[in-house]
């Protein structure tokens, strides 16, 4: 016995000699993973002082784990080395059990373990505490719409500015149905589960009714399949409500294809060979919605856009006649429904603009005010964090 | 109940997506309801393409207005699919190849047009007609000129720093720094209110045209 042990410690001398031994992965440690659903725990280490000073020496690292801090330990996850820092996400860990871990530095022929780190328990947690702010600034706004949709509900005037994109509507069907034409609709390249895509397919029921009751015809070509099939119902249904369903033409509402340039080239095609009188472009565009204008512009249609996309907005300007600028585009279906209640969301939404404005010229004033040395607030600081969305 | 059922299912997919934002332990739930729709969205695909071939098919048949280029889409769809599930869409395959020298240059070239109609469209925009097109005309002008070289090339190196202010890269610099992101912002913070305000219509069942209803 005492032979085998004096091999072994003569091996392991010799190996020391030679600079053959491995540091161990340093600042090993392990955490819950912070602000998660649980089942999860996070493993993290420094690299080993032998990867920084031996390029080549550690090839990478072994994540390993056990209910004991001395019991059987299970291999979790290879990690190549050549990162400043390491962490790896245990996403097998149960709820409430103890774990302990191993990060194991792997080289050509050897290996070195860490000392169990650990215990670690995964837990779940039921709040994010650094949305907090969100979750206020969520509530209040909701309380205006609320309380507004409810004050039209009782029967209470709102004013609404007027807007002259929407205003525009009517107008615009109505001339393509004095020159006997269609009108196009183009609800943005997004799918169904883009809130603009929604708001547009929310305001081609409106044209669509406008459409139905002035007996001209509606083409929507669509860039998602889901986009057809919402507007293939929606356009059906306000037939229907017009009491129309005889003219509801289900091949003008088409799918072209998801490709954004190929869409653009199909909505061109149709626009040069059909020669519609009013062109609609509301949703979400990128780079098509200058090339969609102006080739409606070279037409003569008259063309009404609406966009939440900033970028995209100096362009539907350009080469359009009217053009609903982002919370127009969320306004125009409760503009055009003329309904109490969505209208109650508007000026709800409006005190909500309020209230941002407030905070924005107290922001403002607190850092200009911290400019000369007068602290509001614990300074602008305190109130920009209040924004800050983690 | 047509109308409900749709009614019911936006309301919970909707409030659960909204409280998963605060509330960790519903990642996984919203995770799955994600999965459904994209599941959903993969049926819909099917659905989009068969509108297609049909409309093009009626369009060969009844020998419509460009009927020829129909013919070339229902070619173009049917090749694409099978050799693509014939032989893969790795690279060096027949797909990859179709992919590369034939779709890729006829996006570029619709991508291209952009260039001929930001011309056109900023003639039209910037027509010193009114005060409004005026200014858009004299801060596009100087914008253009503190974005290329050559808009600093004419301040000599002797220019007194107290008449920066007349160069057209600083110029450039407030107009897209202060006017342009503050713009831009107050599109985005009206934007935003407009968002949770539709998405509470639809949630609560006001605003129902998304259903097909008045």
């Amino acid at each position: 016995m005492k032979s085998a042990y004096a091999v072994l410690l003569t091996v392991a001398l010799t190996a020391a000699a030679h600079g053959q031994t491995l540091r161990t992965a340093e600042n090993a440690a392990a955490a819950d993973t912070p602000v998660d659903a649980g089942g999860s725990i996070d493993v993290t280490w420094a690299p080993s002082q032998d990867e920084l000073e031996a390029e080549g020496k550690v090839l990478g690292y072994e994540v390993w784990r056990a209910r004991r801090s001395g019991g059987d330990y299970k291999k979790l996850a290879d990690v190549e080395a050549g990162k400043e820092s390491y962490k790896f996400t245990d996403k097998e860990a149960e709820n409430g059990v103890d774990y302990f871990y191993k990060v194991r530095v792997r080289g050509e022929e050897m290996s070195t373990d860490t000392a169990p780190v650990g215990p670690a328990k995964a837990t779940r947690e039921w709040f994010q505490p650094n949305r907090l702010n969100m979750l206020v600034a969520a509530v209040l706004l909701s309380a205006f719409i609320l309380y507004y949709i409810s004050q039209a509900r009782a029967g209470k005037a709102l004013f609404i500015r007027r807007i002259a994109g929407l205003e525009a509507v009517q107008e615009a069907v109505g001339r393509a149905t004095e020159m006997g034409k269609p009108v196009l609709f183009v609800p943005g390249i997004a799918d169904i589960d883009d809130i603009q895509t929604i708001a547009a397919v929310s305001i081609l029921g409106r044209v669509a009714t406008m459409v139905a009751e002035y007996d001209a015809s509606l083409l929507v070509p669509c860039s998602k399949s889901l986009v057809m099939s919402t507007a293939q119902e929606i356009v059906k249904e306000a037939y229907l409500e017009a009491g129309r369903p005889d003219a509801y033409r289900r091949e003008n509402i088409r799918y072209l294809t998801d490709d954004q340039f190929g869409y653009v080239a199909g909505v061109d095609g149709i626009m040069v060979r059909e020669k519609p009188a009013a062109n609609f472009y509301l949703g979400t565009f990128y780079a098509e919605s200058l090339i969609l204008a102006e080739t409606g512009h070279s037409i003569g249609a008259i063309q009404i856009a609406g966009t939440a996309m900033p970028s995209q907005l100096p362009f539907f300007i350009a080469a359009c006649d009217y053009t609903l600028i982002g919370e127009e585009l969320f306004a125009a279906s409760a503009y055009l429904s003329r309904e109490p209640r969505l209208l109650g969301s508007l000026v709800g939404q409006d005190w909500g603009k309020v209230v941002i404005l407030c905070f924005i010229i107290a922001g403002v004033l607190t850092a200009f005010l911290a400019q000369f040395g007068v602290e509001i607030f614990g300074r602008s600081i305190a109130l920009e964090q209040l924004f800050v969305v983690k | 109940m047509r109308r409900e059922i749709p009614m019911i299912v936006a309301f919970v997919a909707g409030v659960i997506l909204i409280l998963e934002f605060f509330v960790p332990t519903l990642r996984d739930v919203a995770s799955e309801i994600q999965k459904w729709y994209l599941v959903v969205v993969a049926f819909a695909i099917l659905v989009g393409a068969f509108s297609l071939l049909r409309m093009n098919y009626m369009k060969v048949r009844g020998r419509r207005v460009d009927w020829p280029y129909s013919i070339v889409l229902i070619v173009g769809l049917f090749a694409m699919t099978i050799v693509g599930i014939g032989w893969g869409i790795e690279q060096g395959t027949v797909f990859n190849w179709l992919f590369t020298y034939l779709i890729i240059p006829m996006q570029a070239t619709m991508f291209a047009l952009l260039a001929f109609f930001v011309a056109s469209a900023a003639y039209r925009a910037f027509r010193a007609r009114t005060v409004d097109a005026t200014l858009l005309l004299v801060a596009a002008v100087v914008v253009m000129l503190g974005q290329v070289p050559i808009g600093s090339i004419w301040v000599p190196s002797w220019w007194p720093d107290s008449l920066v202010f007349l160069t057209p890269d600083w110029l450039k610099d407030r107009i897209m720094n202060i006017f342009n992101t503050a713009g831009q912002r107050a599109i985005l913070i009206g934007a935003s209110l407009g968002v949770v305000s539709t998405s509470l219509r639809i949630l609560l069942g006001i605003e129902r045209s998304y259903l097909g209803e008045e």
